[in-house]
Parts: structure tokens; sequence; C-alpha cells
């Protein structure tokens, strides 16, 4: 008898647990969904759009400018964070190269001396020349590129995404400019 | 008294805790373990709980938005009453507690304390060391200023790298594609809840097993480890010949905490909060981030290695480190405990002292980044420029104007990534030095296409007069070989 009634309630226990796996089951498919959602959130057509640097009267030919614009993908509390800057050569007055400012290396900001023709990285010291070829330092590769176009004598780059080593190695962000 | 007494025993009858927290806290210990040695652990408990309660006191406070991040912590250290105090006391005990922590570590190691039957306390002791580390790091990201903006930004990179994933991984860390406001708020969810209730869990375990399995008794060369016999052996040791941990031992932890604590004050009240540095806005790109204390010899490890092998090292590195403390204590489980007679684990620890200690103060120098405005700040030295001609003076200009000094030192000011140059002449040819300086190399660029004939004639004319006063410079031997066949051809011609 005793025996009966205790099979009954383990079984009874078994059950329970089981409830609670399966609602639990359906629990993680939300939470994992809302967990993953910054790397899975229409990934189509992804995180980049066009957008503006402002005239063409800002980047003398021959010279390369540093450049901001505020990111297209923002929320209302980033503040400053969502300013985001690059560098724009304006080879000839016709082509341009904009370079992301993070370094190929680690991410750091590189600056761009005028006097040398060179972007240096103040963290680990990576130098690229003034086409944004890598010169020296850690850096595997040259400097990230942005796509850009010219209408209306404004410029635009495609850009949204802060560009990593690895992101940058899958997509097609400007040609590898090792020269 | 008596009143006390009462107020205790109307607990008592209800909560029926007082005799275990008595026997546990008289529990016997082993004569020799109420040493100076073993107050480490209960030290990093005492400074775990300070930072539990500094923390949510500058959480009442803080803004965990990236737009008012930096300005809350501005009004905490110049607005509100003693909100410096609490910031610098906060990031005071995290230095502290990292540094509490590894000592602990060290000292377990070497008193062989992982052994059996011990193997789970080190491994719960590896997880909590990861998490305090993780505090650290996502603790400096809370002090939302420019090196916690481009810190960020060097973690994701390395993420970036993981083979397939490396993309959404970036993004899963900053919660969207750029450092922002979701990255912040997510990092302070890991700072403020995820890894303090893992930590709290943990060390939760790690007082357990202390307790359940006794604290590691003093070492004694030639007192071996074995399983069949040791936990006989501890037996005899604490009941036998024990001490009860309260009072004989605990007097030194309370001591040690309570010294910790008043260095951890005095720290904070003399050299005052850490930061904030500059505002994370990422359009200011004047800026040379450089990452908290603790983390400044993975800083200096990052430049250091080929760029080939940085990747596999960046991910490969951690885990056979991690995996290497987690097997420890499987393959010495048994065996000599005694630092005297483990030479291998004595210069383990020396090895891995000096090579953190030495990236470290590396990185306090940083001498692989170039000095970034050496070039307009740091004039060339007088004696350089005395009783050269024009064509020398002119090269001494260049060298300025295109940033040489940025990476080259003279008279030990300028960048050092690149050789000091002060006694260049007497290592390099003329020739030598024009390649140098247009075809680059050896972790140079190349000038070429930015310097004209004329600037390099002059910038290498500067360079030939860099050597020490009465030696001779650098000459290409070939060349001198080269003039005597000349001159010999030419010697059976009559001279003028």
């Amino acid at each position: 008898m005793i025996q009966t009634e205790i099979s009954r309630r383990t079984m009874l226990v078994r059950l329970g647990l089981l409830l609670n796996g399966v609602v639990a089951a359906f629990l993680a498919v939300p939470i994992l969904r809302y967990l993953l959602s910054p790397a899975i959130r229409e990934r189509k057509p992804g995180y980049e759009s066009w957008l503006s640097l402002g005239g063409l009267d800002q980047f003398p030919a021959g010279q390369t400018r540093l450049a901001t614009y505020r990111n297209p993908v923002i929320n209302p509390w980033d503040g400053q964070t969502a300013d985001i800057a690059c560098w724009v050569r304006n080879l000839d007055g016709q082509n341009f190269q904009v370079f992301a400012v993070n370094c190929a290396h680690l991410g750091c900001p590189v600056r761009w001396f005028p006097q040398s023709s060179l972007f240096m990285c103040p963290c680990h010291g990576g130098a690229y020349y003034q086409d944004g070829s890598r010169a020296s330092g850690p850096p595997e590769r040259g400097l990230f590129q942005y796509q850009y176009k010219v209408e209306h004598q404004d410029l635009f780059i495609k850009a949204g995404e802060m560009p990593t080593p690895g992101h940058a190695a899958n997509k097609t962000r400007g040609e590898n400019t090792c020269a | 008294m008596r009143l006390i007494q009462k107020v205790g025993d109307w607990f008592d009858l209800r909560l029926q805790m007082g005799a275990s927290i008595r026997e546990t806290a008289e529990h016997p210990v082993p004569r020799e373990t109420a040493s100076w040695f073993y107050v480490f652990g209960s030290a990093a408990l005492t400074v775990f709980i300070f930072q539990v309660v500094t923390g949510i006191l500058l959480a009442l406070i803080y803004v965990p938005s990236a737009g008012e991040a930096w300005n809350s912590l501005q009004i905490l250290n110049h607005t509100v009453s003693l909100g410096w105090f609490i910031r610098a006391l906060h990031g005071w005990g995290s230095n502290f507690m990292i540094a509490i922590v590894l000592i602990h570590m060290m000292q377990v190691f070497l008193f062989g304390a992982y052994k059996f039957p011990r193997e789970l306390t080190w491994i719960v002791g590896v997880f909590l060391l990861l998490a305090t580390l993780g505090m650290a790091f996502t603790g400096q990201v809370l002090r939302f200023d420019q090196d916690a903006y481009w810190g960020l930004g060097i973690g994701a990179s390395i993420a970036s790298r993981v083979p397939v994933i490396g993309p959404w991984a970036v993004n899963l860390m900053l919660g969207g594609p750029i450092i922002a406001g979701a990255t912040l708020s997510r990092f302070f969810a890991l700072h403020v809840f995820v890894i303090p209730g893992t930590l709290i869990a943990f060390v939760g375990l790690h007082l357990l097993l202390v307790l359940k399995l006794g604290v590691n008794e003093w070492p004694m060369p030639g007192r071996i480890v074995r399983r069949a016999t040791y936990l006989q052996g501890y037996h005899d040791l604490t009941h036998k010949q024990g001490v009860p941990f309260v009072p004989i031992a605990v007097w030194k932890d309370i001591f040690f905490s309570g010294f910790i604590l008043i260095s951890i004050a005095g720290c904070a009240v003399y050299f005052g909060p850490f930061g904030p540095s500059g505002q994370p806005d990422p359009t200011i790109i004047q800026t040379a981030p450089h990452p908290d204390f603790f983390f400044l010899w993975l800083y200096a490890l990052l430049s250091f290695l080929p760029p080939s092998s940085e990747t596999p090292i960046l991910l490969i590195g951690p885990a056979i480190g991690l995996i290497a403390l987690l097997v420890l204590p499987f393959i010495a489980g048994e065996g000599e405990k005694s630092w005297k007679r483990r030479p291998i684990a004595v210069l383990s620890v020396l090895l891995i002292a000096v090579v953190l200690g030495t990236f470290t103060r590396l990185a306090q120098h940083a001498p692989w980044s170039p000095v970034m405005d050496a070039w307009s700040s740091q004039p060339i030295p007088a004696h350089y420029l005395t009783g050269r001609t024009a064509l020398e003076r002119r090269g001494a200009l260049v060298f300025q104007e295109k940033q040489c000094r940025n990476c080259h030192s003279l008279d030990d000011k300028g960048g050092q990534r690149g050789p000091a140059l002060d006694s260049v002449a007497i290592h390099l040819t003329p020739d030598q030095l024009v390649r140098q300086v247009i075809q680059g190399g050896g972790n140079m660029p190349a000038y070429g296409k930015n310097l004209s004939p004329a600037e390099t004639t002059a910038l290498v004319a500067f360079l030939e007069t860099l050597r020490p006063a009465g030696q001779t410079p650098a000459r290409d031997a070939s060349r001198s070989e080269a003039a005597l066949g000349a001159s010999a051809e030419h010697a059976p011609a009559p001279g003028p």
C-alpha cells in the first residue's frame, strides 16, 4: 500500500518536473531571442546605410580631413557615443578614400599627420600610409575603408557598424589596400 | 548584559542556529595555520563585502546611460558631498581586491593547498579569480570615459577575431552595431547583477568547502599527501593537536582585514578617485587610451606579439592558461606540499610574477607607441646644431617636420618606437641611411613618396652628424676598395 502510494507521488513529482521543463523550454525561446537580438536583429540589410558627410567643399583636393556623422542606428540615450568620426582623403577632387578612425589592430583612434603623410595609432604603434595601407607596427592589414559615393555635391558613405578585424575580413569593406 | 542574553535566547529559541554557529566558529584547525600566511582569503572576502557596500553607495547617484554616465561621475566627484571619496574607496578597493586575490592564490599554490582533497576548492577559486577580473574589466567600463570607450573597442576587436562567430560576438558584446548606450547598459548588468551574483554563490561554495574539508595544514617537507592516508592524518592534526579557529586563529584575520581597510581608505584619501578621463566622445581622437593597472600587462603583450601569431595566441592562450589551472589539482593531486621541495612550483610563480611585472612596467612607459606631439614639443638639442652646415641644419628641420621624432629620440627625448638616433652615424653608412629613410623596413614606414630628393639629402646629411665626439662615422669598406682600385688604375698616369 505504502509502496504504491510512494510510486504514485514520485510519478506526480516527475510529471510536475516535466511540466516545468516544458514551460522552461517554451520560455527559453523568447528569452534567447531577446538576448541574441543585437546579433540577429534584421541582419538584412544589416546595420549599415548610406549617410551624408556633408558638402564636398569641406574636403579640399589633396588633403585628408576628419569628418563626423551620427550613426544611423541609435537609441535616444546614446549621447555623444553615437557621433562617429572618419578620415576623408580627397585624392584629386574626383576620387576619395574614407577610412575608419579605428586602427585595424585593436580599434584605437588613428591620427593623421599631414607633414609625414602617415596615420599613427597611439595604442600599440600601428602606422599607415596616406592611402590607408599598412606602414608598420602590429596591424596585419590597412585601415578599414567605407564605400562612398558623391551625389549633388555631397559625400555619402555606407556606414553604421564599428569596423573590427574579424568583421571586415568577412565583408568587402573597401579593398584591402596592402601595397 | 542580562538583557542581551535574554534577547539572544529569544532569537535562538526560534532560529536554533546558535549551537551550529558556535560549533562552526570553534572548529579545530591545525595549530600552525593560526599564521599570518593564512589571512589573505578572509581579507579578500572582507574587501568583496566592502566593494558591495561602496558599489551600492555609488549606484545611488550613478546613471548607467551612455549620454549621462560621464556627467554623473563628474557630479559624484565634484558636487555630491564626499562622492569623490566613495568613488576612490571603490576604485582602490578594486585594486586591493585583485592584489589580495592574486597573493591568496600564490600562497595556496605554494602551500600545496590544491592537492587532495581540496581540488574543488581550488577550481572554485579559479572561477572566483575569473569573476574578480571580470568585475575589474566591467567596472573600468562603467567609468565611462575615453579609456573605457576605446577599451571596449579593443575588447570588440579581439572578440571579432574568433573564427566564424566573431562578428556576432561583437554585436552581442556591444548590444548593437557600435559602442553606445546598449553597451554600457549590458556592462552595468554584468557588473552589478550577473558577476556579483556569481561571486556570492562561488564565495559561499568556496567557504563551505573550506569548512567541510578543513583549512590546508602547514606544509612540512617530507609529509607526503596520499589519498589513502591523508584524511586520517589531517583528522589527527586537527583533533589531537588542533586549536579552535575562534579565537586562536581568527584574531590575525580580523587584524589583517582591518589593516587592509585602513590602507584602502588611506589610498582613497591620499590619491583620490580614478578619473574619469575625457568624455566618451568618439569624435575626440586626440587620446591615448590605456587600461587600468591590472590589465597593463595585456596592453604590453598586445604590442609585442608578432602580427601573424597574435590572433591564435589571443584566442588560444587564455584557454590554455585556464585549462592548466583547472587540471593542476588532478595531475598534482598527491605528493609533496612544501614549497621547499617543489622547485618547479616556486620557479613557475617567480617566472609568472617577473613576466607580468615586466610587462606592467613596460606598459607604464609604452615605448612601442609613437609620442604623438614629440615633433612639435621637443626641440632638437642645441649641441646637435652648433657648427653644422646649412644643409645639415635644413636636415634637422626635416627631421622635426616629418615627425621622425615621434618614434626616434635624441638626448632621450622623443618616441622610443624606433631606435634612438644619437649615434646612428656610427652604425649606418650614408647609403644605408638613404635606403632606410626611403624604403623603410624593420618596422619603419617608407618615406620615399613623402620626401623630395633635396629633403632626403638634407636629412641624411643631418643624420650623418649624429655620433659621439671622437668616433668615426660608419663607412662602406668596399667603397674605399673601389676608390683604391680607381686610384691604382690612375696611378701610372702622371699626377698634376
